[in-house]
């Protein structure tokens, strides 16, 4: 089963949608019980990574979430819900994320607007090229992925990035490393290149 | 890089998609919600559904059509329309909406952006701006249309970027509805005055008006009449845009 965390945050309906739109039927939950027991996991997610970091501690989704994680079961983070994955965030310094992934999260240092808001080509890296959730979404070509974020991934290990945007800076837009995907973008709004990604996802078997 | 996008309009009243000429003189142009799934299918970049009964008749959007149409699309979604408090904004949202249009309320009420900004984030607040010209002076206007403000559009295009909103939605009603192509001279003014991005509309009514407004420093294009009525498809759209070497999704 393919479950979507909710752990009090918006946009979770269009996930399911999204999902729903490839063929794959999914659960909301707020039950860490549940979420142990997805054989796929999302955590989506707009807004606050100090808010989200303490939602997660206080209801206990957080510890399900690593758990599933350490287990090898396919787990996707979107966009807040990603940068949950990293241990810290310069959005909330003091805050403690579920540090799934090794890495941080910094807001863009661009003399643009921030945030970055937009349909931005995605470049898929080497691994992200080989990646076997990703292969059958890029088939080695960039495509657009709807973007809203100020702040993003930074100082990955070079083989979990798979995929990047450029805002005056190139940054991680798509990471993961083994069974773990995340993605800076939002595949609920990207139209076809977003479900097809979910589908992806959703097929993967890590 | 980000994309330039292509923007269908549905103006909705009375539960159907209409569209008129000069914000007036409208007629039927169909059920919201088949109109944004066909649009969505051939792949909008976005989807802008405006209320335009609800500001003059003191009507609170729609947000049933709004919750339905959100369920039928998967793009970024902008409700406009009514909006008056932060409590309307949220409510759309919460149907569905991505993004916030505000235009007779933000005039009235500036402080409601900086409110709206904080509550939602600046990428959420569309500003909408109608401008009419005349005596050579570009006005904006309020309540659909029907009544003059004393702001001229380029300075209050500039206020509104810095009370915090995210994009600009500029609207030529002198053009809406005839096809002659956008007002490229206040797209162009509007464009180089601020720095968030600024969607030209009114007045598309061929595929090389869109290219026009870009080249005008448009970063996006809203139309209406081409897409509903005049035969033109979103991806004969994209190919001719892309042909004349602006970036847009595939």
């Amino acid at each position: 089963m393919i479950v979507v965390v909710d752990y009090g945050v918006n946009n979770l309906a269009s996930v399911v949608r999204a999902l729903a739109a490839g063929g794959h039927p999914a659960a909301l939950t707020t039950d860490p019980d549940e979420v142990r027991r997805a054989d796929h996991l999302v955590m989506p997610g707009v807004g606050n990574f100090g808010q989200a970091s303490r939602t997660l501690a206080a209801t206990g989704l957080g510890d399900a979430v690593r758990d599933v994680a350490a287990r090898g079961q396919a787990v996707l983070g979107i966009c807040l819900g990603l940068q949950l994955f990293f241990a810290a965030s310069a959005e909330a310094p003091d805050a403690r994320g579920l540090g799934i992934l090794d890495g941080t999260v910094v807001r863009f240092d661009v003399a643009r607007p921030v945030p970055h808001v937009g349909w931005a080509r995605v470049e898929p890296t080497a691994a992200g090229r080989r990646h076997p959730a990703l292969q059958p979404v890029f088939r080695g070509e960039p495509r657009f992925f709807y973007h809203v974020h100020s702040y993003h991934p930074a100082g990955l290990p070079p083989d979990d990035v798979l995929a990047t945007g450029d805002y005056d800076a190139v940054f991680p837009t798509l990471v993961g490393r083994d069974n773990v995907l995340g993605a800076q973008f939002h595949p609920e709004k990207s139209q076809r290149a977003g479900i097809e990604l979910l589908d992806a996802f959703a097929r993967w078997r890590p | 890089m980000l994309a330039r996008r292509i923007i269908p309009c549905l103006d909705v009243a009375g539960g159907r998609v209409v569209k008129g000429v000069h914000f007036a003189a409208l007629r039927d142009a169909g059920d919201p919600v088949e109109q944004a799934a066909r649009y969505d299918a051939e792949g909008a970049d976005e989807l802008v559904f405006l209320d335009i009964s609800a500001s003059p008749e003191a009507r609170r959007t729609t947000l049933e059509m709004v919750g339905r149409v959100a369920e039928a699309i998967f793009v970024p979604f902008t409700v406009g329309g009514g909006i008056r408090a932060v409590a309307d904004a949220g409510a759309a949202l919460r149907a569905g909406a991505d993004k916030i249009a505000v235009n007779t309320a933000a005039v009235r009420d500036p402080d409601l952006v900086p409110r709206l900004a904080e509550s939602f984030g600046s990428q959420c607040v569309v500003a909408a701006v109608d401008v009419k010209r005349s005596d050579g002076r570009s006005t904006v206007m309020v309540n659909g249309g029907r009544e003059a403000t004393p702001l001229e559009a380029v300075e209050w295009i500039r206020r509104l970027e810095a009370l915090g909103a995210g994009e600009i939605l500029l609207t030529s009603m002198d053009r809406d509805g005839t096809g002659e192509g956008y007002d490229l001279p206040l797209v162009r003014a509007a464009s180089a005055a601020v720095g968030i991005p600024v969607i030209a509309s009114g007045g598309a009514g061929r595929l090389e008006h869109l290219a026009e407004a870009f080249e005008a420093g448009a970063h996006g294009v809203l139309a209406a009449t081409i897409f509903h009525y005049q035969g033109s498809s979103l991806p004969e759209a994209r190919a001719f845009l892309r042909a004349r070497g602006y970036p847009v999704r595939p």
